[in-house]
């Protein structure tokens, strides 16, 4: 599991050689707070509009197309958005936040095994 | 007063520059009666939060302004923080602030030069395409910004938004076989932006000419990055200090970004055809090699070859990160000790986009009480506007969307951060 900042160099670099990746992002949509996207970039390209909350305007809605046109795409790419409630200096999570991010947590698990028995 | 013929260029939503902005241009009759570069990207009062705080928190503070030149922000607070506090960090404490800075310089210009100006090269919407048909060229842009990350990292301890960058100095200093690692990389980078800069050097440019005041640090010996006396080709030499008795910004109604100007001269130009200009004759041997081989010189002043001056300053940042490396010792103390004190300091740097200028004023015990924070895209808005008239002027006859695309390629050779334009507070705008 990394921690990445979004930028798409170091995140195409991170996924480098792996057959499947899931990416956990933040998403201000204006849905309800805590609500989860969960977007197959394997099978359809990922909306920019979803996931550009970035002040280097390439982020992971870049990267992820980036990689595709490079073919460094993982045959396998999973990106879950959750809905902030508030994206305010020194906020901790809002609790239907917290319970999409178990929620999350959870679900990427179980792909994860899924996955990994497939194999 | 008979009007031929009124039209109207927009772009609602300008692509390919950091932040939210539009454009417009009015020309009626066959002459542009209107240009306006709309900064619409909302305000976010900096300035107004960092009053009450602590002087040490400034340059983590600021350095959230801009995800793509957070160093710019560290080491202009540092500078101002440690001027109001009478102290100087030098040595090896100031060769490291340079060589991160290097770091920063090599991801910023590898993402203008190949992600967001290349695409308006060749003919792209977007980097995304421009992938699609020359997948070795954004590759070797990723390589390159990779290795910047990988400076930031290791000197920074991140690669955005270092953490390691504090007033007076370091929290820890790199142990010399930390950056050893970086030199293969470095060199790898160096040849890639030679690269760059023979590459860019042979696109088309549009044939475009404006007689500039440029402005850029000036530092003997030195290429302009971490510091230096504010001049210009036209006369200016001043310390840091008398910045405000210099430069006066003002608020325009159609944008919430100010805009900056020389008092009783106007507009002027800051960035790398300023820097280029200024220190052509300070670059290391290999960058002027490469400034020669693509045909520049210190008169430059076609603001569409700004992308190969960027594509010179790669190979410059990736060389005199070389030369720091291999010139580098380990400090005794990673840190100078800062005293607060009350009084008034100020710091300028280059970022990538030109000089970005930080004034503090303190209370004896380091409070803020006071701040201002003057960023390049500011400083660039008004002779943005300016080219923008100037291009329009010279192609009339070039119908209305391919128009449109000229305008927003002469916006982004200015390679525009609107999130750091719009970082400001004025209170006489919020008393209106």
């Amino acid at each position: 599991m990394l921690e990445r900042e979004g930028e798409p160099s170091g995140l195409i670099d991170a996924w480098e050689g792996v057959d499947a990746v899931w990416l956990v992002d933040a998403v201000s949509s204006g849905a309800e707070p805590g609500t989860v996207h969960r977007h197959d970039a394997s099978e359809r390209e990922l909306p920019a509009a979803l996931f550009r909350t970035s002040t280097h305007h390439m982020g992971l809605a870049e990267a992820v197309e980036l990689a595709r046109a490079l073919g460094r795409l993982p045959e396998r790419t999973v990106v879950y958005g959750i809905e902030g409630a508030s994206f305010r200096t020194g906020e901790t999570l809002s609790p239907e936040v917290e319970t999409a991010v178990v929620q999350v947590a959870d679900a990427v698990r179980e792909e994860v095994a899924e996955c990994t028995r497939r194999r | 007063m008979a009007r031929a013929r009124t039209r109207t260029i927009k772009t609602d939503y300008l692509a390919r520059v950091e932040g939210e902005g539009a454009m417009r241009v009015k020309i009626a009759g066959g002459v542009v009666e209107e240009v306006k570069l709309d900064i619409y990207e909302p305000p976010r009062f900096f300035e107004a939060f960092l009053r009450g705080r602590a002087f040490t928190e400034a340059p983590d503070i600021t350095a959230r302004i801009c995800g793509i030149c957070p160093v710019a922000y560290q080491m202009s607070a540092c500078h101002a923080m440690e001027d109001a506090c009478g102290v100087e960090v030098g040595g090896q404490l100031r060769a490291l602030r340079r060589l991160l800075y290097c770091g920063e310089w090599i991801e910023s210009h590898t993402l203008h030069v190949y992600m967001l100006h290349l695409p308006d090269f060749l003919g792209y919407e977007s980097a995304i395409e421009l992938a699609r048909d020359h997948p070795e060229t954004v590759a070797k842009a990723l390589e390159l910004k990779k290795i910047g990350n990988e400076v930031m990292t290791v000197v920074g301890g991140r690669e955005v938004h270092p953490i390691n960058v504090r007033v007076g100095g370091w929290y820890r200093a790199p142990r010399k076989k930390e950056l050893q690692p970086l030199v293969e990389k470095l060199e790898r980078a160096r040849e890639i932006a030679l690269e760059t800069a023979r590459f860019t050097a042979a696109l088309d440019f549009p044939d475009y000419e404006q007689d500039y005041e440029l402005v850029a640090l000036d530092e003997a010996g030195e290429y302009p990055i971490d510091l230096g006396r504010i001049v210009s080709n036209r006369g200016l030499d001043i310390a840091v200090s008398d910045y405000d008795d210099h430069f006066v910004e003002e608020h325009v109604e159609w944008s919430n970004a100010l805009h900056s100007q020389l008092r009783e001269r106007g507009s002027y130009l800051c960035g790398p055809l300023a820097r280029f200009a200024l220190g052509a004759g300070r670059l290391t041997p290999v960058a002027a090699e490469a400034a020669k081989e693509a045909g520049l010189e210190p008169g430059e002043r076609n603001p569409f070859r700004s992308i190969v001056v960027r594509s010179v300053e790669l190979v410059y940042a990736a060389d005199e990160a070389l030369r720091l490396i291999a010139e580098y010792e380990e400090p005794d103390a990673p840190t100078v000790e800062v005293e607060p004190r009350a009084g008034v300091g100020h710091g300028c740097t280059e970022a990538p986009r030109g000089i970005l200028y930080h004034r503090y004023e303190l209370d004896a015990d380091g409070t803020i009480l006071d701040a201002k924070i003057v960023p390049p895209t500011s400083q660039n808005q008004r002779t943005i506007e300016e080219d923008l008239r100037g291009v329009v002027e010279r192609s009339l006859d070039v119908p209305d969307e391919e128009l449109a695309l000229l305008c927003e390629q002469t916006i982004r050779n200015y390679d525009p951060c609107i999130s750091c334009a719009t970082h400001f507070l004025t209170l006489e705008v919020e008393r209106r």
